[in-house]
């Protein structure tokens, strides 16, 4: 099956990846994807405040998310390698991958010597960052998506748009669709249930053929060597156990301290994520399977790093790495139910992805530097973060960052860009009293070609974005200030 | 008490109407109000966009001009959400500890208009009055940066004549988001489509919010449509009496 990508944001030519707005525009005009996102959007929004709710301790959860987290974040170093030296302890082996590419060839690498043709796997977004199943296909080995959301998308030869329920764009009617044409299924209704068991009947049969299984990692203890993978259908508890070698792909930031974190975290992440009090499967491991002869005899945990040490480096930024995958950020955006994941051209969408991908692949590229841009800063995010990211102020430190690489870096282009050109003009009006009430004077007499009736119906140049939709108010008469020194005799009373 | 109005460059150059209400609103309370000419713009515009390094020296100049005072009162939660939440990362960004800890000592002291008038000075009731159909948009940064609450809806509460209806999904962005209504227009307008929607359901003849930048592009898109329905900012309401009426 040929998977069809088109250059997202951690393709090898990430470069050529387009803008927010650019992507933006064509989700915007799908008038199916904006019914079913809007839809599933505010029913799990709705869902979510109530099984919040219910938590009379949730703000002190949060707070020790947050704190916990940051506690990582800052002794990152430290707890990799007691979790690697208990993974090891419990019969484990660690894996250290630099980027991508090290991490598709260590897995490989291990399949292959399985003899293994085909592996199943279970959704891991890690492995959707560094394009493990093309990677894959390249050396022959075909990997099975065995979530159901994931199927649908690898079947549809698309890409996840959401962090939690990859498949979010497509409704029923698609996926019944979808399934007719690849599984072959006969007399298929859109009924869930029955969706379900077609996927079902075609996943049992790769389960248990498969000799590889690989997973992601919600967390891993370091104290324990303890991996855990929280999800919905127990297709990952089939992935993690049934065949004999297991391998899981883990980004370094997803290791905690110690078992009792669980605490924390188990009761922040269904709630925030699927709105559940719990969630229907929860597997943990430690190593491998000795006495029983239940699961995997071989395990292989890979730590990747893949831009997250550079992350580590911008003390606001690094936030970002406390994000333990909810997608509550997601749910509660006003841009994303609308644009949707495709738009963020990233295995990360939503306002998290908006932050946290153009850290991870490195400020300079036209498309993630676009993403810090794609939110109207309401901060719905930051107020439902489980581990209380401030998302929209790294999304303002990030446009800081932006800014200045093109200010800085850009040479004469960056220099005469036409809207670093008009800030800096704006910066120097707004720096000085006199300048400032000349050009409110200015600007009123200036716009008369344009304003009818105290409106102004069309902007030229870049402005024209406003008055596609929207009049803009024309400058009245006088300003508040000229009223005010008319109004209290001398021009200078009341100045500071 | 004398309150320093901080007007915002944004309402002294296109709203001027919402400047002339907040001193007739403040006055009316018997506040002594002030207004210094040398204040411009806080700098938000630039901050927000990534011009952080240019927004610096605004940054100085607002806390310059209002450091004298007890309490700075502005017409827009977005304008005090920046100096209240973002001058401290701008402090930062300067790397300038004298300017951190003037804005750490002048933040407290500078409010939204319903803020000061419901949780400074705990009024409600300012004597307005105003026979209309009104429905209150709550704007994000009044809402979720500054926590004002319910205070504009208890003020609104309290105007003789009123007939406040219920905006649905009212705590939903409104799609402004300052230079987000150019730099993703398409974006920026699905989200005003909604808005406008919940708007018009409520049958008001009046959207009301604490802020005129959310008002000017939620107006703006009401008059393209020629809806009949006029934005007005909260301190109008609450400068309108019976005998202006």
């Amino acid at each position: 099956m040929t998977l069809q990508r088109s250059p997202d944001a951690f393709s090898a030519d990430a470069g050529k990846t387009p803008t927010f707005e650019q992507s933006a525009k064509v989700s915007l005009a799908d008038t199916q994807l904006r019914r079913n996102l809007g839809k599933a959007t505010q029913t799990i929004r709705a869902k979510r405040a109530a099984a919040v709710e219910e938590m009379p301790d949730w703000e002190r959860l949060r707070e020790a998310g947050r704190a916990l987290k940051e506690r990582v974040t800052r002794h990152l170093d430290e707890y990799l390698l007691r979790l690697e030296e208990s993974v090891t302890r419990a019969g484990g082996h660690v894996h250290w991958a630099r980027d991508a590419e090290e991490s598709n060839r260590i897995i490989a690498g291990i399949a292959k010597a399985h003899d293994a043709e085909e592996v199943v796997k279970v959704k891991s977004i890690a492995t959707d960052e560094t394009k493990l199943n093309e990677y894959l296909e390249g050396e022959g080995i075909t990997a099975h998506e065995t979530d159901l959301a994931e199927l649908i998308i690898q079947l549809a030869g698309e890409t996840s748009s959401h962090i939690l329920v990859p498949a979010i764009h497509k409704n029923r009617a698609e996926i019944r669709e979808l399934f007719k044409e690849k599984l072959g299924a006969r007399g298929l209704s859109d009924d869930p249930s029955d969706l379900t068991n077609a996927a079902r009947l075609y996943l049992r049969e790769k389960f248990l053929k498969a000799k590889v299984g690989i997973s992601g990692a919600n967390f891993a203890v370091a104290e324990t060597g303890t991996v855990c993978v929280v999800e919905s259908e127990g297709n990952g508890r089939m992935c993690t156990t049934l065949p004999p070698v297991l391998v899981t792909l883990m980004g370094i930031e997803k290791v905690i301290p110690a078992w009792r974190d669980y605490e924390v975290f188990m009761q922040l992440l269904p709630r925030s994520s699927t709105a559940e009090r719990m969630n229907p499967y929860t597997s943990f491991w430690t190593g491998v399977s000795r006495e029983s002869g239940d699961g995997p005899n071989e395990f292989h945990l890979v730590l990747l790093d893949n831009g997250r040490t550079g992350v580590l480096a911008d003390e606001r930024g690094r936030q970002a790495l406390s994000c333990i995958r909810c997608s509550a950020c997601l749910n509660v955006c006003p841009v994303y139910e609308r644009t949707g994941g495709h738009a963020y051209n990233s295995v990360y969408p939503g306002p998290i992805g908006a932050i946290l991908t153009p850290q991870l692949v490195g400020i300079g590229k036209p498309g993630p530097d676009s993403l810090p841009y794609a939110s109207s800063l309401c901060g719905a995010c930051y107020e439902v973060c489980p581990v209380k990211i401030n998302i929209p102020e790294v999304l303002i430190h990030l446009r800081g960052r932006v800014t200045r690489h093109k200010q800085d870096g850009g040479g004469l282009k960056g220099r005469l860009d036409p809207e670093n050109a008009a800030m800096k003009t704006m910066a120097r009006v707004f720096s000085d009293r006199k300048l400032y009430e000349g050009a409110q004077k200015a600007a009123r007499v200036g716009q008369w070609p344009l304003a009818r009736d105290g409106a102004i119906g069309r902007l030229p140049g870049r402005l024209a974005g406003w008055t596609e939709s929207r009049d803009l108010k024309a400058i009245p008469k006088q300003t508040f200030r000229e009223w005010w020194k008319a109004r209290n005799g001398s021009p200078e009373n009341g100045s500071a | 008490m004398r309150v320093a109005l901080f007007i915002t460059c944004f309402n002294d150059t296109f709203f001027p109407e919402t400047g002339r209400a907040t001193v007739e609103v403040l006055e009316r309370l018997g506040h002594e109000v002030e207004f210094p000419l040398a204040q411009t713009c806080c700098g938000q515009m630039h901050f927000n966009t990534g011009y952080q390094r240019e927004a610096i020296p605004l940054v100085r100049r607002f806390v310059e001009v209002f450091a004298p005072y007890e309490a700075v009162v502005a017409p827009s939660g977005s304008c005090v959400g920046m100096v209240r939440e973002l001058y401290p990362m701008a402090a930062e960004l300067a790397n300038d500890k004298r300017l951190l800890y003037e804005v750490e000592e002048l933040a407290p002291k500078v409010f939204e208009l319903s803020e000061f008038l419901v949780k400074r000075m705990g009024v409600t009731d300012v004597g307005a009055y105003y026979p209309h159909h009104v429905t209150y948009h709550p704007t994000c940064h009044s809402l979720r940066m500054l926590k004002v609450g319910d205070a504009p809806l208890e003020l609104l509460r309290a105007v003789r004549g009123i007939d406040l209806v219920e905006l649905r999904e009212a705590r939903e962005c409104c799609g402004f988001g300052g230079t987000f209504a150019v730099k993703n227009a398409d974006t920026s307008t699905a989200m005003l489509s909604d808005k406008l929607r919940h708007v018009l359901d409520t049958e008001a003849e009046v959207c009301t919010a604490g802020d005129n930048s959310c008002l000017m592009h939620i107006g703006g898109g009401l008059k393209r449509q020629r809806a009949g329905v006029r934005t007005v900012h909260l301190a109008e309401i609450l400068a309108s009496t019976e005998e202006a009426n």
